[in-house]
């Protein structure tokens, strides 16, 4: 079977105990059988599993580091939260000419994506003629998210493909127009913060395919970044501590406001309006994405979610501690020049393209509907609701739902049966106990 | 035909949003319209609030049939002195505590019946006030 989603589970390393269920957002994980397994069509690929399992059973599925020979040519995209993973860095050059050490033919930084991406929001909101708040889709999570969960707030999604794709799209214009080459002996590569990104290009949303064409963990390059980027700094030295960055230099470098984009607010910082909501946690942003869709929140022009606490550089594929991270990308962003993004010559060739925006309209999922028909899914929500009462409502997770509230629907769905509940089954067991003594020390008659 | 009734007790902030919050998660599981359980759940928010605010308790019931769902909020009092200027935007008989929490600008009822296909309201005083607020799915 096609896997559709970010993790997998290792079923030889999962131990069936029920931290990732509690804290799965959408309800998606079952344990069943002793291991858990994922709701597909409810998994909106957050992460958060990956992160509550204290075996590591939960394993983010990227792209295998290896020889880059699938294509004829390389482009590396990194991540706005790469620059805060390292402690030494200084300058941008440093790294990108450590990734040209790892065999990458041009580097477009997602950064300078996120600038593009900020530009372009900014004409909409000035415009006015869009469905506010606008919700940015940055964050992989959110149009899944607002798909499954908040079918009203769908008209509400950026028209604006997220900053990972719009760089995508980009590197591969400007480098095969730069080396004369067909977009299709390119492949585009992106280090990730997340796993959310690789679903991305396993089942698009809103596009026909993504041009990244593979998403690497930056967990799994993270040691051959930094010995490239130790190699190039000794080879300095010997040079007799110059500087010389001559190779790390890119076509399009990303500046203050692209970097900032990294932690939760930059995105808004960038676009430049001050009616924004930067909200990070995936709970966080369901209560924000709650009080939009109830209408509480007004006056709001755009909404920046991120799924990971902090913004990217609380990716679960990170190295380093989300608030050193924050610290070190403030101090690294504002070591960089602050473009006029309305008159950047390259961002004005991208911010009108059709390049830079969805291609289909997103499709509501009815992920969580008890049936197709009102009157069944009544008449289920009516027994479901019985079901509840007669559960200890203690929410232990021991029969594999998250709740005895989900265990109660999960039966009423002919997923699940009473007898799961283990407090359930101990009564049954007395019942079943005390009949057998009864039985046994019954007279015979006669 | 599905039926719930959720009491509401008179000041209690803390869990105030509760019942409407409830309510909402039923609409969606039972898969009504998206446009039509936001209506359902801003309503029921706002007589919810209302029934903390301003009355000395009572409940909200929803009830849902393939074809209408009914929205009815009841208390035990104290009852509405002019039905008619409750009804008016901007018009809130809230404490200043309450307005201090940020409630009480006057617009509970007034959104209610805009976020509604059908309003009903009836109050006595000292006996309590019933607001009905229905949707019907067929025509949608």
């Amino acid at each position: 079977m096609l896997q559709k989603h970010s993790v997998r589970i290792d079923r030889r390393i999962c131990v069936g105990c029920t931290n990732c269920i509690k804290c799965c957002p959408t309800e998606a994980i079952r344990v069943q059988r002793g291991r858990a397994k994922i709701l597909e069509e409810r998994c909106i690929d957050c992460g958060e599993c990956l992160r509550s399992c204290p075996h590591h059973a939960m394993v983010a599925v990227t792209t295998p580091v290896g020889e880059l020979d699938l294509f004829p040519y390389n482009i590396v995209i990194p991540c706005t939260s790469l620059y805060s993973q390292f402690k030494t860095l200084a300058t941008s050059d440093q790294l990108n000419e450590a990734l040209y050490g790892l065999g990458f033919d041009f580097i477009y930084e997602e950064a300078r994506g996120a600038e593009i991406e900020a530009e372009a929001l900014r004409i909409l909101l000035r415009s006015g003629e869009a469905n506010f708040p606008v919700l940015s889709c940055n964050c992989p999570v959110i149009p899944r998210l607002v798909t499954k969960l908040y079918h009203n707030l769908i008209d509400n999604l950026s028209p604006f493909v997220s900053a990972t794709e719009i760089s995508a799209r980009v590197a591969k214009e400007e480098f095969s127009q730069m080396m004369q080459v067909d977009k299709k002996e390119i492949g585009c590569y992106y280090i990730a913060p997340c796993a959310a990104r690789m679903t991305n290009i396993k089942n698009p949303m809103g596009i026909k395919h993504s041009d990244v064409d593979g998403v690497f963990s930056m967990r799994e390059l993270y040691l051959r970044i930094k010995e490239s980027l130790a190699q190039n700094a000794a080879r300095r030295k010997d040079k007799g501590g110059l500087p010389d960055t001559r190779d790390g230099k890119v076509a399009f470098p990303a500046g203050a406001y692209g970097v900032g984009t990294a932690v939760v607010g930059g995105l808004s910082a960038a676009v430049g309006t001050e009616h924004y909501l930067a909200v990070d946690g995936i709970y966080n942003t369901v209560q924000c994405l709650e009080e939009i869709d109830n209408e509480r929140l007004r006056k709001l022009l755009l909404v920046e979610a991120s799924a990971c606490n902090g913004g990217c550089v609380g990716g679960p594929l990170l190295f380093e501690n989300q608030f050193v991270a924050k610290n070190r990308n403030r101090r690294f962003a504002n070591s960089l020049p602050r473009y006029d993004l309305e008159h950047d010559e390259h961002v004005r060739k991208y911010v009108d393209s059709p390049m830079i925006r969805y291609d289909m309209p997103f499709a509501p999922q009815w992920v969580m509907t008890l049936s197709d028909d009102v009157g069944e899914a009544m008449r289920m929500m009516d027994k479901m609701e019985g079901i509840v009462r007669s559960l200890p409502g203690i929410d232990c997770g021991s029969c594999g739902s998250p709740s005895c509230r989900t265990l109660a629907e999960d039966i009423v769905r002919g997923q699940a049966v009473e007898m799961d509940c283990i407090f359930k089954l101990r009564d049954k067991l007395r019942i079943l106990a005390q009949e057998m003594a009864d039985l046994a020390s019954a007279e015979k008659r006669g | 035909m599905f039926s719930r009734v959720f009491p509401v007790q008179k000041g209690m902030f803390d869990t105030a949003g509760e019942a409407s919050s409830k309510i909402k998660k039923i609409l969606k599981k039972v898969g009504i319209p998206p446009d039509i359980v936001r209506d359902v759940a801003i309503a029921a928010y706002e007589t919810e609030l209302n029934l903390v605010i301003h009355s000395l308790g009572g409940e909200l019931t929803l009830s849902v049939n393939p074809e209408i769902i009914e929205l009815i909020s009841q208390d035990v009092g104290p009852g509405i002195n002019d039905v008619n200027m409750a009804l008016k935007e901007g018009y809130s008989t809230a404490p200043d505590d309450v307005r201090d929490m940020g409630f009480g600008a006057g617009m509970g009822l007034p959104n209610v019946q805009r976020h509604c296909h059908e309003f009903q309201i009836a109050s006595e005083l000292g006996r309590g006030t019933t607001i009905r607020a229905k949707y019907f799915l067929k025509n949608n």
